[in-house]
């Protein structure tokens, strides 16, 4: 009952919207089956499964809006939960940034649900996390780990004729292996939303190396170095910098892409749309159709969402809003895709586009450089710039001639992705990571602050 | 840290706030509805114990919750949204062949129940096939039935919506007509009714409320734009933290006000506007070795990641690996009973008993009796925070009373407990601290934070900066962050004010384990200071 198909919940949604008497009402049907295995000191600590299934409804009486949600699905539950959002709308003060609803919308189609990940069993799982433990065993290391796997499905109908459905199924696998005496740590991570893709003992190979590989690292001293970041070293920095690319806090003067006053003509543009602000090989976009990292074909008001260029040939070309923002404005609504609600809500997608080197060919192509597993606790410094900061973490090694010479001691980094963007070396091949696609980046005058005697 | 448990605080819509909750939305009214009868509950949760026994079980404890949570948002001259939500179920947790298992499930029939009880002892069956070593529980006497009760005055959610939204109105006013130019001020207004029992003889019913207040505003110039939190606490009270007493009050000349157990949020907000200005004209810190005195609603977040994290015992052992990290304070450095994590002046205590905090509760999530502990004792490491299944591993008989879990549906595992520094035992106050500091820098505020995963290395920013010259306050600078090694961070601790000056600050929303759970946590310290630590500058062109 909890994944619903498209007919279950089209007449279940227009039930609901039958009992409706609001001037505007919308329905979002989320549901989501999921499960977990979760180990630490090579045997299993926790596990288990959630599911939900909830219906909000959104009732407008002019610009005022009240929500009310449930999880029971009989006639009288659907006729209170209507109701109730009635009574709140009508309780509710009125909302200036009120926005009508939509109508109909046409959809894309992304192969995003694979029955072979909503059919994963405990005993499944149990395996998955078996097949990671064991080699880790056998390399006298300790493993800890977790698998995550989910299907969800989201409706949205409302009274003015627009109806969106699509189902989703998801698995993340992260695992570290340490070394017994803790002088040696290595981790991978793997999310597709296919799990026949999955290999927990393959993935855990390389988690394997990194810690046996990392033991007696070397002191290099903190400043400015070429670096190699991994696909997981960077995704957090990126993620960030999207999320704070909104069109409404630019226009406000309150983002890294604001112009600032003095630059701004009188009734001129107040952000920096069309301004190149990266190196040129830059392309950063969202498409819910992408084979490796698909998404929903709509945002979460429904509206549809297609192959978006977000940063091209390094410019900004164009800047996710609201609905509200976008007609105040005077510009086209450019939303983000929808990607779930309650337990399992991710970040939105974006794909980095990259070139054709893989991880291994670029550091082969590298005189001197560091190699960067992943970065941990990236905390911003100053929004004006998107300084971060943060800590290299599970595998950090210094590269000469082309190889892995000898693992490092970990850096702390204080680095602005906008920096690191206009200091591209090369580009690799990109892979999935978090649900985005982002590729292994070379990047000049990294600038690490400090050194850190954590493993 | 990674928190999935979202609900949009905008409705259905996309965009807006994202809280860590999760529940149904409910009316304002419904959150007053009167608890479940404390005898059904009972009767309930002998069901489960029951059924679990039945099925194998050796132990098994039961937790039925209603938990309620009403956030409130406004931004400038509006409101945002109000959002009230209820969530109620039953979460069964039980050892079977020696191997924990877990179910939980909204449905609350006695035939659910039952049926939940046993899904937890399939899972612990199953799950032993992995086990190497059965799971070993200190012992805990049965205590009956008893109940607990946050003390509050007003209870928050009773406090009438339009009085609510007139407060966060006002406060957005106040900031805005003294040199804000955006403002979002929140109130998150918690209460758990929880009721737990287990096959040890308890029968234990809590009543637990949390109020938070925060805002963040935004003042725009002509080269950018600046950023200050309320210097607010979250606190274990009801609506009566917002009074705003003058006797709470904690001036500190030339710079803030600090706020003990209420706080004038009018006030401070009319001086986060006044300051944001003053941050748009400040100078930039030159970068060097400075001697930090560090204001308790800034102090608390350093002792939560420097000193709370890293004395987790799981962690220590290694159960939080994969994602937060592990602990450089290993059981062989506490074993030497001679590990100097501070100065000898340095005190750090663990509790669950602190009144107005946050950590307060009359008995933890498996049924142990809340206390006080040592962690850090006249600079020495002395203990950890365990719970039941731990304390084995450091040789110790009694659960520290610190498990928790953030709702009946998630499992309850190791959490970090109130951890405090204690108070000079001369009552001097913070300008007494600031007199003999020759060239400093005193901060309030919590700002950026990083720590490493085994929580050496660190660096923290504040909300706002003072220079000091020859023990007076002179003028705010900006662009400050302090970066430091957690023991030699402790260990050049020179001075702290007293009892007078102690205050307590806190993490509403701290995030820990796979998945990850959110926890309340409160951090009690006096203004305090540290002697030649590194200062940079976090100002950068791009």
């Amino acid at each position: 009952m909890t994944i619903l198909t498209e007919q279950h919940a089209k007449t279940l949604l227009k039930k609901v919207l039958s009992f409706s008497k609001a001037d505007g009402c919308e329905c979002n049907l989320d549901g989501q089956v999921g499960g977990n295995i979760r180990t630490a000191r090579n045997t299993v600590s926790t596990s288990g499964e959630q599911s939900d299934l909830t219906l909000a409804v959104q009732s407008t009486f002019g610009k005022r809006t009240g929500v009310a949600t449930i999880n029971e699905f009989d006639d009288e539950s659907l006729k209170k939960v209507v109701k109730r959002s009635e009574e709140l709308a009508k309780l509710a003060p009125e909302n200036p940034e009120s926005m009508p609803l939509f109508g109909e919308q046409k959809y894309l189609k992304p192969n995003n649900h694979f029955d072979s990940t909503s059919n994963i069993t405990p005993d499944d799982r149990a395996q998955a996390a078996e097949d990671s433990i064991k080699p880790s065993k056998e390399n006298k290391l300790i493993s800890s780990g977790f698998l995550q796997d989910v299907t969800t499905f989201v409706a949205i109908m409302n009274n003015k004729g627009l109806f969106a459905y699509n189902k989703a199924s998801n698995v993340d696998f992260t695992v570290t292996i340490r070394t017994e005496d803790g002088t040696g740590s290595g981790w991978v991570s793997r999310d597709y939303s296919d799990v026949k893709k999955l290999n927990t003992k393959k993935a855990s190979q390389v988690a394997i190396q990194k810690s046996l590989g990392s033991v007696d690292a070397k002191e290099m001293e903190p400043g400015k170095y070429t670096v190699i970041l991994e696909p997981a070293a960077s995704v957090q920095l990126l993620s960030n910098m999207f999320g704070n690319m909104g069109q409404r806090p630019a226009d406000e003067g309150r983002s890294f892409l604001s112009k600032k006053q003095e630059e701004g003509k009188e009734g001129g543009p107040t952000n920096k749309l069309g301004e190149k602000l990266f190196d040129e090989r830059v392309h950063i976009y969202s498409d819910p159709l992408h084979a490796e990292a698909p998404t929903a074909p709509f945002s979460g008001d429904g509206h549809r969402v297609s192959k978006t260029d977000w940063i091209k040939d390094g410019k900004i070309v164009n800047m996710p809003n609201s609905a509200y923002w976008a007609k105040k404005t005077g510009v086209d609504y450019q939303p983000t895709a929808y990607t779930g609600s309650g337990l399992f809500a991710g970040a939105a997608q974006f794909v980095m586009a990259g070139g054709d080197e893989s991880l291994e060919e670029m550091i082969k192509n590298t005189r001197r450089g560091v190699l960067v597993t992943r970065l941990w606790y990236i905390r911003p410094l100053d929004p004006q710039t998107l300084l971060y900061t943060g800590l290299t973490r599970d595998g950090t090694f210094y590269i000469e001639n082309g190889k892995i010479k000898y693992p490092i001691k970990n850096f702390r980094f204080n680095e602005s992705p906008i920096v690191m963007l206009n200091n591209i070396e090369a580009l690799g091949k990109p892979v999935r990571i978090n649900g985005s696609m982002v590729p292994p980046m070379k990047i000049r005058d990294f600038t690490f602050s400090s050194l850190s005697d954590a493993v | 840290m990674e928190r999935r448990d979202f609900i949009k605080c905008t409705g259905v819509g996309m965009g807006g706030l994202m809280l860590p909750i999760s529940g149904m939305a409910v009316s304002a009214e419904q959150l007053l509805d009167a608890p479940m009868d404390v005898a059904y509950k009972k009767k309930l949760a002998d069901i489960a114990l029951n059924a679990a026994k039945a099925k194998g079980a050796s132990y098994a404890d039961v937790r039925i919750g209603r938990y309620l949570n009403q956030f409130v948002t406004t931004q400038e001259k509006r409101v945002d949204n109000i959002v009230n939500t209820e969530s109620a179920g039953i979460g069964v947790r039980v050892i079977a062949n020696g191997t924990w298992g877990f179910a939980s499930s909204s449905n609350m029939t006695p035939d659910s129940i039952a049926k939940t009880a046993e899904k937890a002892v399939a899972v612990a069956m199953a799950n032993s096939k992995f086990q190497t070593v059965p799971v070993q529980l200190a012992p805990v006497k049965g205590v009956g039935e008893v109940s607990w009760k946050t003390p509050v005055k007003k209870n928050a959610l009773a406090v009438p919506i339009k009085d609510k939204v007139d407060l966060l109105l006002s406060v957005n006013d106040a900031a805005m007509s003294n040199g804000a130019n955006y403002i979002t001020s929140i109130l998150f207004l918690v209460n758990e009714q929880k009721y737990f029992a287990s096959t040890d003889g308890s029968y234990i019913d809590q009543d637990v409320h949390r109020l938070w207040a925060p805002f963040f505003a935004t003042a725009i110039g002509k080269s950018g734009f600046k950023q200050r939190t309320g210097l607010g606490n979250p606190v274990g009270m009801g609506f009566e933290y917002l009074d705003g007493l003058e006797k709470d009050k904690i001036r500190i000349s030339g710079a803030n006000v600090g706020y003990k157990n209420s706080y004038d949020m009018l006030e401070d907000a009319t001086a986060a506007g006044k300051q944001l200005q003053a941050k748009l004209k400040a100078k930039s810190v030159e970068p060097g070795k400075y001697d930090l005195v560090l204001d308790p609603a800034h102090l608390m977040l350093t002792i939560h990641e420097s000193v709370g994290h890293p004395l987790e015992l799981d962690r220590v052992l290694g159960y939080e690996a994969n994602f937060a990290g592990t602990s450089f304070a290993t059981l062989d450095k506490w074993k030497s009973g001679k590990f100097n994590y501070g100065s000898k002046i340095v005190n750090l205590v663990a509790d669950k008993t602190q009144p107005h905090s946050l950590g307060n509760v009359g008995y933890d999530d498996e049924g142990v009796k809340t206390k006080e502990w040592d962690l850090v004792k006249d600079g020495t490491l002395v203990n950890y925070q365990a719970i039941r299944d731990q304390v084995h591993m450091i040789d110790q008989k009694e659960s520290h009373g610190c498990c928790y879990s953030q709702s009946w549906r998630d499992v309850q595992f190791q959490r970090m407990p109130n951890v405090s520094l204690k108070p000079n035992d001369e009552d001097i106050s913070a300008e007494d601290v600031i007199k003999d500091v020759e060239n400093g820098i005193y901060i309030a505020g919590r700002g950026s934070f990083s720590i490493d995963q085994q929580r050496y290395n660190f660096q923290f920013g504040g909300q706002l900066f003072y220079e000091i010259k020859n023990g007076k306050i002179t003028e705010q600078i900006e662009d400050v962050a302090y970066q430091s090694n957690t023991q030699q961070f402790w260990n050049s601790c020179t001075q702290m004010a007293g009892k007078s000056d102690y205050r307590i600050g806190g993490s509403f929303f701290d995030g820990k384990g796979q998945p990850s759970q959110v926890s309340a946590v409160s951090h009690g310290c006096p203004t305090t200071r540290f002697n030649n630590i590194n200062v940079i500058n976090t100002a950068r062109k791009v």
